[in-house]
């Protein structure tokens, strides 16, 4: 990566995601809605807007989608 | 282990489910129980609530556990009575919250997944403020580029002199004292936002709303500059 290029990925990080998205109140209520359509194959982030932006920029939220995708797929024990 | 009533109606899942439930059952959970089996068998009496609250507990349980397993690198400096500790004050936390919050139950996920949320945040929260335990929280503008930490932000934007100062005046200009605090924190410094919600006795949705907000303002300041894409497609509200 350039140093310009390093310099927009650091300012874009900071700044967060561009596009509309739900606040952490909202994510946590569709959360598990999101994880299974997503499991089913389904277009979750077209399904419900905002999330996936969302956890572009709360990297909480995101542990917790993460760890709740692994858990509702099933990862043994 | 109790039965799905004939006489209730079930949540009407809006897409197929067919591979996450034999996942499920394939899975050793502590009772593979249907999402409608597990909200009779909790508001019923006896035997039957007993042993779901029981089982209950264990999902909970197992799911703190996955969430320390997941992190224990950045936890190898804890003894493991310390995280089964957490681990289980996580689950007890979720067991209430889930408990209290049954009639929010809308169906849109499995029941397990569902609960599997609460104890995830409990114990997502338990381990970042655990991890920051003792350490002190930079709130003030002014010194947050000269004690950032190694990893943070803050530190890359060192490496960055022209742009750090833009960025320290938009800073300044642009935000309310708050959004300073807020966005110095969490953006720069990379406190976790459970960590700063506990140190300035609020919510983690009221301080990302004040994130968002600081964000949207230095994007607008930023991109006048040119120095990043403009937020045409930004359309959530601001705070008025």
């Amino acid at each position: 990566m350039t140093g310009e290029e390093n310099r927009r990925d650091l300012l874009e990080r900071l700044l967060g995601p561009r596009e509309h998205e739900v606040g952490c109140d909202e994510c946590f209520e569709l959360i598990d809605e999101y994880v299974e359509l997503e499991l089913s194959g389904v277009d979750a982030a077209a399904r419900l807007p905002g999330v996936r932006a969302h956890f572009d920029g709360c990297p909480a939220c995101r542990e917790e989608y993460e760890a709740l995708r692994e858990l509702a797929r099933g990862t043994p024990d | 282990m109790a039965v799905e009533a004939s006489t209730q109606t079930a949540p009407v899942a809006a897409y197929p489910r067919v591979r996450m439930d034999k996942a499920l059952q394939r899975s050793h959970l502590p009772s593979a129980r249907t999402s409608q089996a597990w909200l009779q068998a909790l508001r019923s009496d006896g035997a039957a609530q007993r042993q779901a609250t029981v089982d209950l507990h264990a999902l909970l349980l197992r799911a703190t556990r996955h969430e320390l397993r997941r992190r224990r690198a950045a936890f190898a400096h804890l003894r493991g009575e310390e995280l089964e500790d957490l681990a289980t004050q996580a689950a007890d936390d979720a067991m209430v919250a889930v408990l209290s919050k049954l009639d929010d139950y809308r169906g849109a996920s499995r029941f397990t997944t569902w609960a599997y949320k609460f104890a995830l945040l409990e114990a997502g929260v338990k381990l970042r403020r655990r991890a920051w335990q003792g350490r002190e929280v930079i709130l003030d503008p002014e010194i947050w580029p000269t004690v950032a930490d190694p990893g943070s932000s803050a530190h890359e934007l060192l490496e960055h002199g022209e742009l750090l100062s833009f960025l320290r005046d938009a800073i300044a200009q642009a935000l309310t004292p708050h959004q300073r605090e807020v966005f110095v924190a969490l953006a720069l410094n990379g406190v976790p936002i459970d960590v700063l919600s506990e140190r300035l006795s609020t919510s983690r949705g009221a301080l990302y709303k004040t994130l968002h907000d600081a964000r949207r303002k230095l994007r607008r300041e930023l991109s006048a500059a040119g120095l990043v894409e403009s937020e045409e497609t930004v359309i959530v509200q601001e705070d008025s």
